[in-house]
């Protein structure tokens, strides 16, 4: 077992325990912000793992997406809302919490006996390293070029609807509508009741 | 292409004479350049707030410090050793684990992205091929720290401005990416090597700033917004925000946040050298100067001169653009943060998305001066 063999293992081994025991915190925590702030330290892990895999672009996109925009972006959304408030209390939480759990359990034991019964081609490919990035490309661009397409079509019907979502006026255009005649219902009433105080 | 000085190749090869196995020699290797990596990053952090006190005092006609060493030059070294033994103090009723966290998430990527800093061929510390995609990706973890001490120090003005910070390099990252796309565009590598290498043929005009003007002022301002200095110091903004996310720190830990600032300010100059003004380049190209000469560019004597030219060359690059962030800080107002985030997203992201373009068009147009 030389250095180069040994340092790969315990990486290995320590970025495995980090995932592990992160995101079983991230669901267990009671602080919403812990499970948050966790979530980063998990897909940071995973980045790491990438990077033992040889995919340092792989590790540096979800470096770049997960933790830089996803998480920070749920970090945001936590720290806007109130959480000083307590939650209220739920009907029958212990039983919700044994089937989530069962159902969780039922699905891992799945992918295990998936993973063991399936004949894994080792060594496997070998890794292609540092022309990984311009490999990446032009797959994009040639045979994933409709999925990719599509995940963008996907991305602009998001972002089109958190705008349409955040402006008031273009969402409900009723309830702008009502504003506006109820403005010109009191103008209207005002004009009344100046005469009748003028009358007096 | 010559291969330039390898530091690497002489020192283990100096090692394994002295006895020891290859893998040994390349494990003592490793925390070498780190080490010094690390001990060259601070003295820049030293010089630079030794700078920004003698500017500042310049600019408001004061003389600034002179009683510590020479023009006071030990004074920034007087301020580190003040907050080393200052007390620690953890608020009350503040989350005490999280506020240790944040500011160690704020500098430890700050100091990762050195990783790829070129002061000459095989003067860096590791020649990643994703390269200058390293940084961007680090940078973007910074804002997770600012979060993280904003919330963590149960109070106000802190939360308000850790969301600002976080909100302000969300909005910046974008144009600063994509500045550095069209870059990377141009000379068809992510390796801040091959950066350098592809502006060097012909001297200062060869040097990208001449074919992306645009890109080389959309980069400097994105860079300052994301060190957080004036005009974009919106998150510590003082009149407003007492002093944002750093508001409830003291000592060593302040010192941390003080430590990222400054070191990212120093990093993002020299990243702009690196991208915009030819790196280690000599204006004037050395190939061109040692054969005027009659010296052959493997002389190694035109080696050393080269290399040690580089280094200045690269750091002399570098401090002229901090001087002039210095010179920004004190001479700007502070923009507010509606206007901050229009230009941001307004101004910049549709100006750098152009500037893509353009770049783009122009590389099938004349592949031979935009890189084909």
């Amino acid at each position: 077992m030389n250095i180069a063999y040994s340092t790969e293992l315990i990486c290995f081994l320590i970025l495995s325990a980090v995932i592990v025991s992160g995101s079983l915190a991230v669901v267990l925590l009671e602080n919403i912000v812990y499970s948050a702030f966790l979530l980063g330290g998990v897909f940071m892990a995973v980045a790491g793992l990438y990077l033992l895999l040889n995919a340092s672009f792989v590790a540096a996109a979800q470096i770049l997406v997960y933790v830089g925009a996803v998480n920070v972006l749920i970090l945001f959304a936590i720290m806007l809302v109130n959480n000083k408030e307590k939650l209220k209390p739920i009907k029958g939480l212990k039983t919700r919490k044994l089937i989530s759990g069962g159902v969780c359990g039922g699905l891992l034991i799945l992918l295990l006996r998936v993973s063991i019964t399936t004949k894994w081609n080792l060594p496997g490919p070998s890794s292609i390293g540092e022309e990984a990035t311009e490999i990446i490309g032009e797959h994009l661009f040639t045979d994933y070029l409709l999925p990719f397409e599509l995940a963008s079509i996907l991305l602009l019907m998001a972002m089109i609807g958190a705008i349409v979502l955040a402006r008031r006026d273009v969402s409900s255009p009723t309830a702008y509508l009502n504003d506006l005649k109820n403005q010109n219902s009191l103008t209207d009433k005002k004009i009344p009741l100046l005469s009748e105080n003028s009358l007096k | 292409m010559n291969s330039g000085i390898d530091l690497e190749m002489s020192f283990t090869q100096g090692v394994q004479n002295l006895g020891l196995s290859h893998e040994l020699a390349h494990l003592l290797w490793i925390p070498l350049p780190m080490l010094l990596v690390l001990v060259s990053a601070v003295i820049g952090v030293l010089v630079t707030v030794w700078l920004e006190r003698k500017i500042s005092a310049a600019a408001q006609q004061r003389i600034g410090p002179e009683y510590a060493g020479a023009l006071g030059i030990l004074q920034p070294m007087a301020d580190g050793l003040k907050l080393l033994v200052k007390e620690d103090i953890i608020p009350a009723r503040a989350d005490s684990v999280l506020f240790t966290v944040g500011p160690i998430l704020v500098l430890v990527p700050v100091i990762l992205s050195w990783l790829i800093v070129p002061f000459g061929q095989n003067l860096l510390i590791s020649n990643v091929g994703i390269g200058i995609f390293l940084w961007i990706a680090l940078s973007s973890i910074q804002p997770i720290g600012l979060l993280m001490s904003g919330y963590s120090s149960n109070n106000k003005y802190s939360l308000l401005g850790g969301l600002r910070a976080a909100a302000q390099s969300i909005s910046y990252e974008i144009p600063l990416a994509l500045a550095v796309l069209a870059i990377v565009m141009m000379s068809n590598s992510l390796s801040t090597v091959d950066i350098v290498e592809q502006q060097n043929s012909a001297g200062i005009l060869s040097w990208n700033i001449w074919r992306q003007p645009v890109g080389f002022i959309i980069f400097w301002i994105c860079a300052l917004a994301e060190c957080e200095r004036l005009p974009f110091d919106l998150p510590e903004a003082e009149e407003e925000l007492v002093a944002g996310y750093q508001t409830e720190y003291s000592g060593m830990k302040f010192a941390l946040f003080y430590l990222a600032g400054y070191i990212n300010l120093v990093l993002s100059a020299l990243l702009v050298s690196v991208l915009y003004l030819g790196g280690w380049g000599f204006p004037i190209s050395i190939d061109w100067f040692s054969s005027l000469i009659g010296l052959s560019i493997d002389n190694p004597l035109v080696q050393i001169i080269a290399a040690s030219l580089g280094i200045v060359m690269t750091i002399l690059k570098a401090y002229l653009l901090v001087f002039l962030a210095i010179l920004l800080r004190w001479t700007t107002p502070r923009v507010r943060i509606d206007q901050l985030l229009d230009l941001g997203w307004k101004f910049l992201l549709p100006i750098s998305l152009v500037n893509l373009l353009v770049t783009a068009s122009l590389k099938l147009a004349f592949p031979m001066t935009f890189g084909g």
